[in-house]
């Protein structure tokens, strides 16, 4: 019998996750993969938090846990913990019961629930990102339903914030529009506003009542502190405006592979967020009916645990450390190496990410010739660097600036 | 029974906005005060409203998860032990798009059988789902992206989120026949009047065994004949077998309809659960499979579902898998669960026969044959809405308005109870 497939054409490798396909096949004993955003040691290993084993064994002992479906919304506890890791303990929103908060698979699940929820409920359906941004952001937007425009971030020159070329696009975008803001440690190019920048796009956006849509992936990973790196959607918050909020536990608790994180709605009111919880609920029942009990679960454990939250502030600060650590390392090195260009933008930029400004060509020079794994927009993965592995990484950075143009 | 989201576009408050001043928010409305509160969803509201009742006869026999002779919720001995074998053991790295490859490898071997050609001709694509709703989303994004053109048709009656799930893939839904109220069994000659004049190449989803609400299935000669129709009128089968081992205690007959398409040639595609069978409830588990031309085909087909995943959650969840594949790889572990499934389903067939015993003998004038020929986890009890309505508001038994009794729910303990109840309201009918 013919298959009534048979039109389907073979979709492209995932050009992130296309980098570990080809490392992994690389028998290469020099390789040095810097693709994937996933914490390692400085061994390379990957790394469960203490803490998080900790709440695994709890869970596993404990006899009286089932494995009942959790609600649509997910776990309560775990939903108020989140909303208050965000948006900070004392936040008005929540003492006012004006967040809606609903547990989804990680950063992924958590924007695309919220997106499915603005093309059906929202006045506007378009959201703009910002250039460059994280590959699958355009693809979750649109296959929400949502159209995607782009306002200008990066700029290339400085290898820092196209401010002036951010303000102005923005204030171009029609009344209501949605905007998405990387809360911090930008992905990919670990590029931040400062508070000051991050105070005239509040008002912008404000003034030109555009819908903020904040991704949170990386709470307490960018600066070690979880306080500090919630700042941009805390002043946000602040103002009594509305707003969306993705947040991921994938790498700060790294959790990864369980997909963990929440979707929050700030409203104006209680009773508006109580009607917002219950219409998310229709999104999410025929997408996945609830979601998964395990990495909420461990979450909850943490940060319903004060000696656990405080041995996780500790553990987070301590990838952190290690994440600038590395970023001072390669750009000492490569000053004392005497690489051609101004790498001052690797100890500038935050996060896990550095868009070294290497392009395709170098890139793939760089793999071919030095077996180094990295997306061909120039990114690199810190965390995939250790105090061994530097030296390699100059020498092939200096290769590609000096030999391929 | 579909649930349609009320929206009501929020235009109101644009022209307000740009003569308000930047600082001082809080007079400016909100962006979400035309949204209407939605309605709870039928079959998850009545656990909701039962949680709420304080009376010590409450009974749930509403949502269809297992309980013990004890009314408590179960986690098998085989979780149990994979569990505490996986605890402290895994990094918990990404998963591929597709999920876990073992997870996958397993679950098709108890669909497609041990020894499946299929399997070894590597031409079935598949991939980890979020339990039997994200499989059977996943397919319906994926019948949306590359046969736009078609609709589903959808048996009446079915659990209602297969209305919801079609109807956000934007994929047109038909219905049909099915359940017979008069027979309280098969209407197997309208299902098949139904199949006929379909238009050549429709798509059907068909519940594999233990048809959810109604508990009917076909005979396995039904089962044949629908078959060979689907084959006369090319049409596509998609089968939800969310209860495989759960029906009749027998992973390998309850996959019998399966086994029959695959012989006579069919190309189908299925989406399988854990939830029940695993007692995985919360873990969302699952795994959708379509079997296609070739490996090359498969190979592609996989990739387009891995592109219809990767925006909606990247990677699937870790623990549920790794569960499923520590037991389904241990032969020992193996064994455990399929005895443990069958004390499942051996409990819910019990069940059966005392609650079809118990309204015989207070002499109720209906027949109640249909409690023991029905399969599976529920049983469609023939009542109206306003019976059940009666049974909780004057009992406190909790169950769908359709009349459907989650077999799992009822005990040694609650069945004299139960009986009496439905015997009260259905007496006079």
């Amino acid at each position: 019998m013919d298959s009534v497939f048979s039109n389907v054409d073979r979709a492209p490798e995932d050009p992130i996750l296309g980098v570990t396909v080809a490392y992994n096949n690389d028998t290469s004993p020099a390789k040095l993969n810097l693709g994937v955003g996933a914490y390692r040691t400085e061994e390379g290993k990957p790394l469960v938090l203490d803490v998080v084993r900790r709440a695994e064994q709890q869970l596993v002992n404990d006899p009286s846990r089932v494995k009942e479906y959790i609600p649509i919304a997910g776990l309560a506890d775990f939903n108020k913990l989140s909303a208050k890791l965000i948006l900070g303990a004392d936040s008005p929103a929540i003492q006012e019961s004006r967040v809606a908060t609903i547990q989804c698979l990680s950063g992924t699940g958590s924007l695309r629930v919220g997106a499915e929820f603005l093309k059906k409920h929202y006045h506007q359906s378009v959201i703009f990102i910002p250039k460059p941004t994280w590959g699958n952001h355009p693809k979750v937007f649109n296959l929400a339903g949502l159209s995607v425009e782009y306002y200008r971030y990066y700029d290339p020159a400085t290898r820092g914030l196209d401010f002036q070329g951010l303000l102005e696009d923005l204030g171009a975008a029609p009344s209501g529009a949605i905007v998405l803001l990387h809360a911090c440690a930008h992905n990919p190019t670990g590029v931040d506003p400062t508070p000051e920048q991050w105070e005239q796009i509040r008002q912008l956006i404000r003034s030109k009542s555009l819908l903020p849509f904040f991704d949170s992936a990386y709470q307490g990973f960018a600066s070690g502190s979880l306080d500090t790196d919630a700042h941009s959607v805390r002043t946000f918050v602040a103002d009594g405006g509305e707003c969306l909020i993705a947040q991921s536990y994938a790498k700060n608790m790294g959790l990864y592979g369980e997909r963990v994180g929440a979707l929050s709605i700030v409203c104006k009111s209680a009773d508006v967020a109580s009607k917002v919880e219950s219409q998310v609920k229709l999104v999410v029942r025929p997408m996945y009916s609830s979601p998964p009990i395990h990495g909420a679960s461990i979450v909850a454990t943490i940060l319903k645990s004060s000696d656990m939250y405080n041995d996780w502030t500790i553990e987070l600060k301590g990838m952190a450390d290690r994440i600038i650590s590395m970023r001072k390392q390669l750009f000492e090195a490569l000053q004392a190496k005497g690489t051609p260009g101004d790498w001052s933008h690797i100890i500038k930029q935050i996060g896990m990410f550095t868009f070294t400004g290497l392009n395709k060509e170098q890139v793939a020079f760089m793999t071919k010739e030095y077996h180094i794994y990295m997306t061909s927009d120039g990114r690199i993965s810190m965390a995939g660097l250790s105090t061994r592995t530097v030296p390699h990484l100059v020498e092939a950075i200096h290769a590609a600036v000096t030999r391929v143009a | 029974m579909s649930m349609m989201a009320m929206t009501i576009r929020n235009s109101a408050s644009r022209g307000t906005m740009m003569s308000r001043q930047i600082y001082g928010l809080r007079s400016m409305s909100s962006w979400w005060k035309n949204v209407e509160p939605a309605p709870k969803d039928p079959i998850l509201g009545v656990t909701e409203a039962f949680l709420a009742d304080p009376s010590p006869d409450k009974v749930n026999v509403g949502v269809g998860a297992y309980r013990d002779d004890n009314g408590k919720p179960v986690v098998l001995d085989c979780v149990r032990e994979a569990e505490r074998r996986i605890a402290g053991t895994s990094f918990m790295e990404y998963l591929p798009m597709g999920g876990s490859v073992k997870m996958v490898d397993e679950t098709l071997k108890l669909a497609y059988g041990d020894n499946s050609e299929f399997i070894k001709d590597k031409r079935i694509a598949a991939v980890q789902s979020l339990s039997g709703t994200g499989a059977c989303r996943l397919f319906a994004d994926f019948q949306k992206r590359f046969r736009p053109d078609s609709q589903i048709y959808i048996p009446v009656p079915t659990w209602s989120n297969h209305h919801n799930i079609w109807r956000d893939a934007q994929v047109t839904q038909k219905t049909y026949h099915y359940y017979h109220p008069e027979t309280k069994g098969l209407d197997f000659s309208g299902l098949m009047d139904d199949v006929k004049n379909a238009p050549e190449g429709s798509f059907f989803l068909l519940h594999a065994c233990a048809h959810n609400p109604t508990g009917v299935d076909p005979t396995e000669e039904q089962w044949r004949e629908i078959s060979q129709l689907f084959k006369a009128k090319k049409h596509f089968a998609f089968f939800d077998m969310a209860y495989q081992g759960f029906a009749s205690g027998d992973p390998e007959r309850d996959a019998k309809s399966i086994r029959i398409f695959l012989e006579d040639g069919h190309h189908i595609g299925i989406s399988q659960s854990y939830a029940k069978n695993m007692g995985l409830y919360g873990q969302r588990v699952g795994c959708l499979s379509v079997l296609c031309e070739d490996e090359k085909q498969a190979v592609t087909v996989k990739s387009q579902l891995q592109q219809l995943a990767r925006p909606m959650y990247s990677n699937p969840p870790l623990h549920g898998a790794q569960i499923v594949s520590t037991i389904l790889g241990d032969p020992e572990l193996k064994s455990l669960w399929l005895k443990e499934v069958k004390v499942m389903a051996d409990r819910i067939i019990g069940m059966r026969t005392s609650l079809r015993e118990s309204l015989e003998k207070l002499g109720s004038p209906l027949s109640w044959e249909h409690v023991t020929k029905q399969i599976g986890m529920f049983c469609y009890s023939g009542m109206t809405p306003e019976q059940v309505d009666r049974l909780t508001s004057e009992y406190h038994i909790y169950m769908t308005r359709n009349g459907r009794i989650s077999m799992a729910g009822v005990t040694t303990g609650n069945v004299g109870y139960l009986a009496n109840a439905i015997h009260e309201v259905t007496k006079s009918s």
